[in-house]
């Protein structure tokens, strides 16, 4: 096997900080954490990775999407999903992998009842995808490599429900194509974890191949912790790994590898040794618990399958497949700062997800991008936007963007309204949340709400009378030198007007009329 | 080649077979015999070939993505030694 390809071009390429031991991550002051990390990301195909019946499982009724293949009938034939295969293939890419010239699908043997073949058609010594990085970002502003091993292809199992004295198998989701990612023992911390699973979420959204939802199971982690000394490290020494497993979030990922460490290395501290065991999650008592295992150890007795030709993976194919990937999150947040002038921390926001830097794109596109106006638009984005988001649609998730009845272009006439001083920004918060939810043009609301905004000296000045009249109080003290109250008539004007006053001019004339009030009392 | 008893009991126990003391006897002599039968090939000269799991020229048989239908639940549980309410229902596992 040779490789043919490199490194996306797309891809940034930030200096690594890996060896750096000065953010080192130390458990009683002395054991450093080692992570490598086991990612099954369903693939979003609309069948199955061997056969044809559809893979669209959730929700249907118990094995109503099987068949003689995923059933395991003696005798049938699988072939293998093109759409599964690029997407493999399109991920190694975004993943810096080098991609196999030849790959082979193997069997992994065992006998569980939701596996009916009783082996799964997986990858062992071919795979797809080899040695590539993801890069995350360090809390210090630096970035570091997780390097890749490999990515592979295989087939999820079918779901087994316990009940009480047995156990009912639902086939629907075997022979779902599943790609596995593994990671080298790069990952040194708790949160070094959580930015890569989030990274990698990222990117798996951005290319289309996963929906990245950990609590539907379309993405499984398992982290292998092990915990050594500095001098074991110079030694060039592992200590022993242990595997957790049924890990829901990555926060539970996150306080699993804190726990575990914490624990491996008091097991250590006391002389003791750590046991090469799965563990389970339990989320409740966020603590590790030992997994029942078999007595005789894993035998998967892996050998090539034969129902399935090999793939050849050429350069022309690979070249298709490139040319479809998008721009990829680095590259977006680098192209926000260094052309719009964003700064960092909504650059990062507005690209973890790719359906809210669509939605920006679109928005800057119909704005502009003159000197302050795509972070104008960013603020409007991250701030007033995603509230807004986060209170009324369902939960944090921020893909819920695309839902929403305002479209980009909306956003930008109602900061173009601003700009030309037809309403304030106040006010234009108010429109923001109606057209959010009727997706309604600015212009429409303001005209129907009569929110336009109020410019007119004397108006302004009316209203600014009334107010230093009704409180006669408040103005002595202003007068004997308490002038923070300036703030409180400001409120008060402002509300006399409805909020619709031109902000900066009420202030100008309540400053003017203060003074000459301060001067002739 | 011989194998040994334990060897014999072990893939006994991938296979999920229950073996008696003399059938491991049996066939710890029957499966050494098929080895060294199937041993013979062993004698040919392949330095010059290169490996492969194929016989066929074939490669990249794949399918185009798009389902096509899946049996009646009815048919898929024809064979089940058991069933609940369209599952198939089997013994306990405990394991996950
Ligand atoms: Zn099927």
């Amino acid at each position: 096997m040779s490789a043919t390809s490199s490194a996306t071009s797309k891809a940034v390429d930030s200096p690594s900080s890996s060896s750096s031991p000065a953010s080192t991550y130390l458990v009683l002051g002395k054991y450093e954490v080692v992570v490598g990390m086991e990612v099954h990301a369903q693939l979003l195909t609309r069948s199955k990775m061997f056969c044809r019946c559809s893979a669209d499982y959730q929700g249907a009724p118990p094995n109503s999407h099987t068949c003689p293949v995923c059933l395991g009938m003696p005798g049938a034939l699988p072939v293998a999903n093109r759409a599964a295969v690029e997407a493999t293939i399109k991920t190694g890419l975004a993943l810096n992998c080098r991609i196999a010239e030849t790959a082979v699908f193997a069997r992994k043997n065992y006998h569980y009842p939701d596996l009916p073949k009783g082996y799964q058609i997986s990858q062992y010594e071919l795979p797809l995808c080899l040695d590539g990085w993801v890069a995350i970002d360090l809390p210090d502003g630096g970035s570091k490599r997780i390097r890749i091993r490999r990515a592979h292809l295989e087939e999820d199992t079918g779901k087994t429900t316990h009940v009480d004295g047995y156990s009912l198998v639902d086939l629907n989701r075997a022979g779902v194509p599943l790609m596995e990612i593994v990671t080298e023992a790069d990952i040194a911390s708790p949160d070094e974890a959580y930015a890569f699973l989030t990274k990698l979420r990222t990117l798996l959204r951005y290319l289309g191949v996963n929906s990245g939802d950990m609590e539907k199971g379309a993405m499984r982690c398992e982290p292998n912790i092990s915990v050594r000394t500095p001098e074991m490290r110079e030694r060039g020494e592992y200590g022993v790994k242990v595997e957790v497993k049924n890990l829901n979030s990555f926060r539970s990922v996150r306080n699993a590898i804190a726990y575990e460490a914490q624990r491996q290395a008091q097991i250590l501290e006391q002389g003791g040794q750590v046991e090469q065991v799965n563990m389970g999650w339990d989320e409740q008592n966020q603590r590790t618990v030992l997994q029942r295992t078999k007595e005789s150890a894993e035998d998967y007795r892996y050998f090539p399958e034969p129902d399935i030709p090999p793939l050849r993976v050429e350069e022309p194919w690979i070249q298709a497949i490139r040319a479809t990937l998008p721009e990829l999150p680095d590259a977006k947040r680098a192209r926000y700062q260094e052309e719009w002038g964003l700064r960092r921390a909504e650059a990062e926001i507005l690209t973890s997800e790719k359906r809210v830097a669509d939605f920006f794109e679109a928005a800057v596109a119909a704005y502009g991008t003159a000197k302050g106006k795509p972070q104008r638009l960013a603020n409007w984005i991250t701030g007033e936007l995603f509230r807004l988001l986060y209170a009324e649609g369902q939960g944090q998730d921020l893909r819920q963007i695309a839902g929403i009845p305002m479209k980009p272009e909306q956003l930008a006439q109602l900061l173009r309204l601003v700009d030309e001083r037809v309403i304030n920004p106040n006010t234009a918060k108010k429109v923001l949340e109606r057209m959010v939810r009727t997706g309604e043009n600015p212009q429409a609301i303001v005209e129907a709400e009569g929110l336009a905004m109020v410019s007119d000296t004397a108006q302004i000045d009316a209203a600014i009378d009334q107010v230093l009249a009704a409180h006669p109080e408040e103005l002595a003290r202003y007068r004997a030198g308490e002038t923070k109250l300036l703030g409180f008539f400001m409120g008060q004007v402002m509300r006399a007007l409805k909020g619709k006053a031109d902000p900066g001019l009420a202030r100008q004339r309540l400053q003017e009329k203060l003074q000459s009030e301060a001067s002739s009392g | 080649m011989k194998l040994t008893v334990d060897e014999v009991k072990h893939v006994a126990e991938l296979a999920k077979l229950a073996l008696t003391e003399e059938e491991i006897q049996q066939f710890t002599e029957q499966l050494s015999a098929i080895l060294d039968y199937a041993e013979q090939v062993q004698a040919v000269d392949t330095s010059a070939v290169p490996p492969t799991p194929y016989v066929l020229p074939l490669v990249n048989v794949l399918d185009e993505d798009r389902p096509r239908p899946s049996l009646p639940t009815d048919v898929a549980l024809a064979n089940a030694p058991d069933r609940e309410d369209g599952y198939f229902r089997v013994r306990a596992v405990f394991e996950e």
